[in-house]
């Protein structure tokens, strides 16, 4: 695979100039102008030559700096998401065949039994230069897929950075994990513009990251709805100012896109649709819930279509496939990746509805999760809601939620029934919630999204 | 409160929300002829459980399910919980 023009995340940096860049977290600042003579293993990094290496660290600027060490030099990298534990990481380590561990000196090393392993250390230390050409590194991402064992997608830098046009000086922030495929695009966006990227440190409460936000001067900041309902919620609008807001990996309820119009009534508001099996398929910024109808069946670069209800797409910005020996298929005969996610098309729109495996089967009838909590959010005292299957001996399963509500909203004697009537006018009976529970937050996925088992 | 009077309470406060019309809550009413449908039903059964801390349904065959609302009142009075 060994090519003198391989695309690499030094090449990246190196074309898109720009002065003083750096990738900080609150406790670690990386410049990316230095890895020509420094490295985060010094001057071992070259034991990691055609290496398929796990990345198993905890800080993101040490991520990001290894990174830019291992690709090119690396034959894989196993981008490990935070919150793994040991036995994950020995399961999909096992699966990308890694001779190779770059671990967080800042906590214990896990036993994995390697040929290498190497800390990943800050600040930069000076290396030796390397006369190997650059290698095209295959990255492998986990799904963040909620049920069973993460799926291994392998990619290549340059369909990573398929969907990403010339990037001007932009000053870039994420939510996000850079190890999972949404955190990842702004890794590598901020990494082909001529400016610095700003990430959340382990365990920073989200008001000290806005405000460290804010006063850098943040412009583009990307997340997750319920990133972004969590930022809302912690006066996000009074912290940072962006000139961008960049939502996805879930869906974008209308609720949502006003709440941060009308935070940030300077800034583009622009959801975006990828998975990591099937890359970036497209981004919306009108302010409305969904995509033109028309996006689906067109001639393009990527192209969708509806099976049975559900997406499909087939993009050049895919995976090339998934690791395993009894992985499954990553396309169908024609190309496409089902992605699970199921539309209906409502006049010149098409709306997500949830996903397949998602629903709730109240008599027989079936109710997208997703669905009634955008009818929820859109409730006046409600913030955030999570609706759920409740057992239920006459119907099988009853639509139930978790609310959070609005500040200064108190859960006051008669809530409960006034929203259950209020949903009830937009949904039919089977569809609005019979139960709700007020809580004071929503548990979240590693992977930013709002968890669905617990 | 009773457990006739949760029972009752219960079933008037699905049937508003439902916007369903109930007939005069008499012990020998069928709960087939209540105007409520399954989804009130299995509403009700939910909220009870909340009520009572019990589930009699869980428990019960379907052959044992109430018909009346008496049976029913009943069902939730003789739960050993």
């Amino acid at each position: 695979m060994s090519t003198p023009d391989a695309l690499t995340l030094a090449n990246l940096i190196e074309r898109s100039g720009g002065a003083g860049r750096a990738v900080s977290t609150r406790d670690h600042c990386v410049p990316l102008g230095s890895f020509a003579s420094l490295s985060v293993f010094g001057a071992e990094r070259e034991r990691f030559a055609d290496r398929s290496v796990a990345l198993y660290v905890g800080d993101m600027a040490k991520a990001a700096a290894a990174l830019i060490d291992l690709d090119g030099l690396a034959r894989r990298i196993l981008l490990c998401p935070p919150g793994w534990d040991a036995a994950k990481l020995r399961s999909a380590a096992a699966q990308a065949e890694c001779d190779a561990l770059a671990f967080d000196e800042a906590s214990a090393a896990p036993t994995l039994g390697v040929d290498v392993r190497l800390p990943v250390r800050l600040p930069l230390d000076p290396r030796e230069a390397f006369k190997q050409t650059p290698i095209e590194t295959e990255w492998i991402l986990p799904t963040s897929g909620t049920s069973g064992p993460p799926k291994l997608a392998v990619h290549t830098l340059g369909a990573l950075v398929g969907a990403i046009g010339e990037q001007p000086l932009q000053q870039w922030a994420t939510f996000y994990d850079i190890r999972r495929y949404g955190g990842l695009q702004i890794f590598l966006r901020a990494l082909s513009g001529q400016g610095s990227l700003h990430l959340s440190a382990v365990d920073e409460a989200i008001e000290s990251f806005l405000d460290r936000l804010g006063a850098s001067g943040v412009t583009h900041i990307s997340g997750t709805p319920t990133h972004w309902r969590k930022a809302l919620m912690a006066g996000a609008a009074s912290r940072i100012s962006p000139a961008y807001v960049r939502l996805s990996g879930e869906i974008a309820d209308d609720a949502v896109l006003e709440g941060l119009a009308a935070a940030f009534p300077n800034a583009r508001v622009e959801h975006a649709y990828a998975s990591t099996e099937a890359g970036v398929a497209f981004a919306v910024d009108d302010g409305r819930a969904g995509f033109p109808a028309d996006f689906l069946n067109r001639e393009g670069a990527v192209q969708m279509k509806l099976v049975e209800g559900t997406l499909r797409l087939r993009s050049p910005r895919r995976a090339l496939r998934l690791l395993g020996a009894d992985a499954p298929a990553l396309v169908d005969a024609e190309g496409f990746v089902d992605t699970g996610d199921v539309i209906e098309i409502r006049g010149d729109r098409c709306l997500f509805m949830g996903r397949r495996g998602g629903v709730i089967n109240v008599g027989g009838a079936k109710v997208h999760p997703e669905e009634v909590e955008a009818v929820l959010n859109s409730l006046p005292c409600v913030r955030a809601s999570r609706v759920f299957g409740k057992a239920n001996p006459i119907t099988g399963a009853l639509v139930a939620a978790d609310i959070v509500l609005n500040e200064p909203t108190a859960p006051r004697e008669g809530l409960e029934r006034e929203i259950i009537a209020l949903a009830r006018k937009q949904l039919p009976a089977h569809m609005a919630p019979a139960r709700i529970r007020f809580v004071a937050d929503l548990p979240m996925t590693d992977a930013g999204k709002l968890s669905r088992h617990g | 409160m009773s457990i006739r009077d949760i029972v009752l309470k219960e079933i008037r406060a699905v049937a508003a929300e439902q916007d369903k019309t109930l007939p005069a809550l008499t012990d020998d009413l069928q709960l087939l002829e209540s105007g409520l449908d399954s989804l009130c039903f299995a509403i009700l059964v939910s909220r009870l459980e909340d009520a009572t801390g019990s589930d009699p349904f869980v428990s019960a065959k379907a052959s044992e399910f109430p018909r009346t609302v008496g049976d029913l009142i009943a069902f939730y009075e003789h739960v050993d919980a």
